[in-house]
């Protein structure tokens, strides 16, 4: 096949294909070492209950407001429980509240962006006014009302958070449909014969996954930092142990033992870390920049 | 004469994850004082990297590793950083190809214009001001005081690239380099800024360095041109001359292609293939894998600069046979 | 013919009113849809005979059909009744007011400091990307949004108010501090530290993070070549063309959080006691004081839409494109 000499040509020079995505990935080192964690507090919320030496709300399993030391390596509250496994116990419901809260964003708003995005008009508009609407509603406040209207159970905490969620991913999803949906391989789909819903399902969100995937990593951290503080508040669920209560119990005592607050508060930041620096490196393999360095 | 411009053995390199991107890679050329130099060659070629790297405007990963580039007689690659942006806007302005981009889009025009004239010539506010009103009333600008005061999205295409224009030659330069200063603009309107700068020239007596791929322009407003192909100068002549008989193979593909279809010489119409990575050229003489007249020597060694007549070079072996000189490799 | 930007400026605020109109509209929502009897909303926990049972819902019209009693409710907002809270005995929206300016004085002092701070070190981060100060950075940055604030404001206090003993630990004025003239000012600026101090955590990193990338995204485009080969000094060309460019999209988070910080302070005026409308959420939750927190509702949504509108109009300021729309 021959060309004449462009005009401006497409080549533009010819460089080898960029390295793939794991090569990218494995270069963040931080990104490596925060998957790991992610992977191992996966693990440990499985696993959970099975390994704590201590049961979380026996009270007196060991003196009372005890610094850290062995047997108990987080110390003990004021009511002699043992630190260590309360925490354990509270980041598995972190951990759950936060995977449900944010998959359940994830889920309505992939389904709403999606049909925004792709069929246009009358959702489309109604789509960008609710976001609207959400975005000038103070969320942490919406909760709050949230939870304390309709009680104060686990799915409840879930729903709230979720309710918050989803018109960001709604505006993403959207706008990657919108970009994805005049490619040229969806036309080419859509002259095969695809049905709608099949294109949708099988060229377009495919693609449109990779943005969403990142943005669904930083979501589950803000569910667990929404969580933490609706507990904090008052608003938790009072049937479980969670690492927001632990703070606020805290707030009382932590003058005479420390331990009580900054524990708990850690294992919160670490996770939420981890999930952070994960998103990050997940959005260096996405962004073509990155591929330069 | 000394030449105003005299650039010897360039080479600027782009440092990618697969390797050394080898954008120019030798390249010799010279401007006098007062002429009209064009550059030509198709998209990706260096033409625009060597202007930018004589301006010394190139930023890492890409870097200038080796040359001279000598100005006013001074060599500008080891020229500390105050010293070289001094000369650039001042002695040596550069005109770029998409004026939307190209400018500021929070800043009026004319104070675009007026941080130029302010910062070479000492200025006021004030003065720099009406500094950069006459400057854009030289672009032939209806209302040049209206325009200083408009945001660059208010004006239309051909308005934007005379405001460049202006904040290039506000400073009366020695040396205008202008990157595809046409290739973003109506027809039309090329012909009136290609006139445009052809006048400002005469006026200012400054020499120009044309960067294009459009035959035409070089045909009608230049007196000399090199042509550049994978980061090196395979031909060069005066522009009559060039069209009356090129002498490189690559050349005449180029002028094939410009010339309207019922003009056009049959076997010399399109050339096969595509054009070659500045990573890994081709052996030999780059353009063999695509040169209709290539022959034995061609793909084992890289042809010199050779002259095939007075005062004209061309980068092929074709020129060998007849025993003429090596001028430059 | 008035200035394009005074139109604007007079423009924003009037499409702000559909949207304060929708806020009101969700807030009688939400009172019609929370479970059980409204009456039982609106007399929280305490106690009542029958006949003020139902004088209450003669008063608030609870047998007429839903319009009736959503245009009352209107009404009533239009006359700046948002009703009385239960726990405090006291109007809603005076008692609002008397602790607005605390949470604006945190608030403000937070987004100000947070916002230069952040700006200035992302300019300056992105001038050298990838370098070791510049990923030690980014990576404090992440960490710096990753904490829970109240977390963050419990160890403030542990480390320099019950360990050093540099600051107070809560509220906004000490007992025997001056109540007036300089006295009171620093007294209050002393208990101002920690709190500021925690807050503006989330919002530098934040900030941070934006500017640097922007900056860097900016850095690299075509007018900044143009910029250069005029000869300017690259301090001129990064802080006087590419930071203006960069800041765009800056302003418009930094408007927005200034929204969610002002309705998010509860936590952290938990945390140091401080006398906010934060703390009044707080205070409100745990008896279920409905009037109070729906009319904390009300006022700081409404509160956000001015921030936005503000926000919308500082921006054009910078951006001559927006108002020739």
């Amino acid at each position: 096949m021959h060309s004449s000499i462009p005009v401006s040509s497409t080549a533009e020079t010819a460089v080898p294909p960029a390295p793939s995505a794991w090569r990218i990935f494995r270069r963040n080192r931080a990104a490596v070492v925060a998957a790991a964690v992610v992977v191992l507090l996966g693990a440990f919320a499985l696993l959970g209950p099975t390994l704590v030496p201590f049961d979380p709300s026996r009270t007196g399993v060991g003196p009372s407001m005890a610094p850290p030391g062995v047997p108990h390596l987080m110390g003990t509250d004021e009511l002699g429980r043992d630190v260590l496994s309360r925490a354990a116990g509270g980041l598995r419901i972190s951990l759950l509240v936060g995977l449900s809260a944010a998959g359940a964003a994830t889920l309505i708003g992939l389904l709403v962006g999606g049909t925004a995005g792709f069929f246009g008009g009358l959702i489309d508009d109604a789509l960008m006014r609710v976001t609207e609407i959400f975005q000038v509603i103070p969320r942490f406040f919406l909760a709050i009302l949230l939870v304390a209207f309709f009680g104060a159970g686990l799915a409840n905490i879930i729903f709230a958070i979720a309710i918050l969620g989803w018109p960001e991913v709604a505006r993403l999803v959207r706008s990657e449909v919108l970009t994805l949906r005049n490619r040229q391989f969806v036309d080419a789909a859509r002259i095969a014969g695809a049905s709608r819903t099949a294109l949708i399902a099988g060229e377009i969100l495919p693609n449109a996954m990779g943005p969403v995937v990142v943005n669904t990593s930083l979501l589950i951290g803000q569910a667990m930092l929404l969580e933490a503080g609706l507990s904090y508040l008052g608003l938790g669920d009072p049937s479980v142990v969670s690492l927001g209560v632990m703070l606020q119990e805290a707030q009382q005592i932590m003058r005479s033992a420390w331990w009580t607050s900054a524990f708990p508060g850690a294992l919160i930041f670490l996770a939420v870390l981890a999930l952070n620096l994960l998103g990050d490196g997940l959005n260096d393999v996405l962004d073509p920049r990155a591929r330069e360095r | 004469m000394e030449p105003l411009l005299s650039v010897q053995g360039l080479r600027t390199h782009i440092a990618t994850h697969a390797g050394t991107l080898r954008a120019v890679d030798g390249v010799d050329l010279h401007v006098m004082a007062g002429e009209a130099v064009a550059l030509v060659g198709e998209s990706g070629c260096g033409k625009s990297m060597t202007a930018l790297s004589l301006m010394r405007l190139v930023r890492p990963p890409v870097r200038t590793v080796a040359g001279r580039v000598a100005f006013e007689g001074r060599d500008l690659l080891p020229l500390n950083d105050a010293a070289m942006r001094k000369l650039r806007g001042d002695r040596i302005a550069m005109v770029f190809q998409d004026p939307m981009t190209f400018l500021n889009p929070l800043m009026r025009v004319g104070d675009q214009i007026a941080e130029t004239v302010a910062l070479h010539r000492g200025l006021s506010r004030g003065a720099a001001r009406a500094a950069a009103e006459e400057a854009l009333r030289s672009v032939r600008i209806p209302d040049p005081v209206a325009v200083a005061r408009n945001f660059p999205h208010q004006l239309s295409g051909g308005m934007r690239q005379r405001a460049l224009i202006a904040m290039a030659v506000a400073c009366r330069p020695a040396l205008l380099v202008a990157d595809e200063p046409t290739t973003a603009l109506d027809v039309t309107v090329q012909a009136q800024i290609m006139r445009l700068l052809a006048g400002l020239r005469r006026e200012l007596g400054s020499a120009m360095l044309l960067i294009t791929h459009d035959l035409g322009l070089v045909a009608e407003y230049c007196d000399r041109v090199y042509v550049m192909y994978a980061g090196q100068i395979v031909e060069h002549a005066e522009v009559r001359e060039l069209f009356r008989s090129p002498q490189h193979p690559y050349t005449r593909a180029l002028l094939a292609a410009a010339l309207p279809p019922h003009r056009r010489v049959a076997d010399f119409a399109a050339i096969e293939g595509q054009p070659p990575s500045l990573l890994t050229p081709p052996s030999g003489c780059r353009f063999h894998p695509r040169c209709p007249s290539r022959f034995a020597p061609c793909d084992r060694e890289a042809p010199p600069l050779l002259e095939p007549a007075p005062g004209r070079t061309a980068r092929c072996w074709l020129h060998a046979r007849s025993g003429s000189d090596a001028v430059a490799s | 013919m008035a200035p394009p930007l005074l139109l604007y400026a007079g423009r924003r605020p009037l499409q702000a009113v559909p949207l304060v109109l929708v806020i009101f509209l969700i807030n009688f929502t939400l009172i019609q849809a929370a479970p059980g009897d409204p009456i039982d909303f609106l007399l929280g926990s305490s106690d009542a005979t029958e006949e003020y049972i139902a004088q209450l819902r003669e008063e608030f019209g609870l047998d007429q059909p839903f319009l009736t009693q959503l245009l009352a409710h209107l009404g009533k907002v239009a006359q700046l009744d948002l009703g009385y809270s239960l726990r405090f005995r006291e109007d809603v929206l005076t008692l609002i007011l008397s602790r607005r300016p605390a949470t604006l004085l945190l608030m403000g002092s937070a987004l100000v400091v947070a916002s230069l701070l952040g700006v200035l070190l992302g300019a300056v981060a992105a001038r050298r990307p990838y370098s070791l100060t510049d990923n030690a950075a980014t990576l404090l940055a992440l960490a710096g949004y990753s904490m829970p604030v109240f977390w963050l404001g419990q160890i403030m206090l542990l480390v320099f108010s019950l360990h050093l003993a540099m600051f107070p630990t809560q509220g906004m004025m000490s007992l025997r501090a001056p109540r007036e003239g300089i006295g009171m000012v620093l007294d209050v600026a002393h208990h101002l530290v920690l709190p500021v101090a925690t807050y503006s955590v989330y919002h530098l990193a934040l900030v941070f993070r934006l500017t640097r990338v922007k900056m860097q995204e900016t850095l690299a485009l075509d007018f900044i070549t143009t910029a250069r080969a005029k000869g300017l000094p690259e301090s001129r060309v990064v802080y006087g063309h590419a930071l203006r460019n960069a800041m765009l999209p800056v302003v418009t988070v930094i408007g927005l959080n200034f929204g969610f910080m002002l309705a998010g302070s509860v936590l952290t005026e938990t945390v140091f006691a401080w006398p906010g409308t934060g703390r009044l959420l707080y205070d409100a939750i745990g008896p279920r004081d409905y009037p109070l927190l729906m009319g904390l509702f009300t006022v700081l949504s409404v509160m956000v839409i001015l921030a936005n509108v503000l926000t919308d109009i500082i921006y054009a300021l910078i951006d001559p494109r927006v108002v020739y729309r």
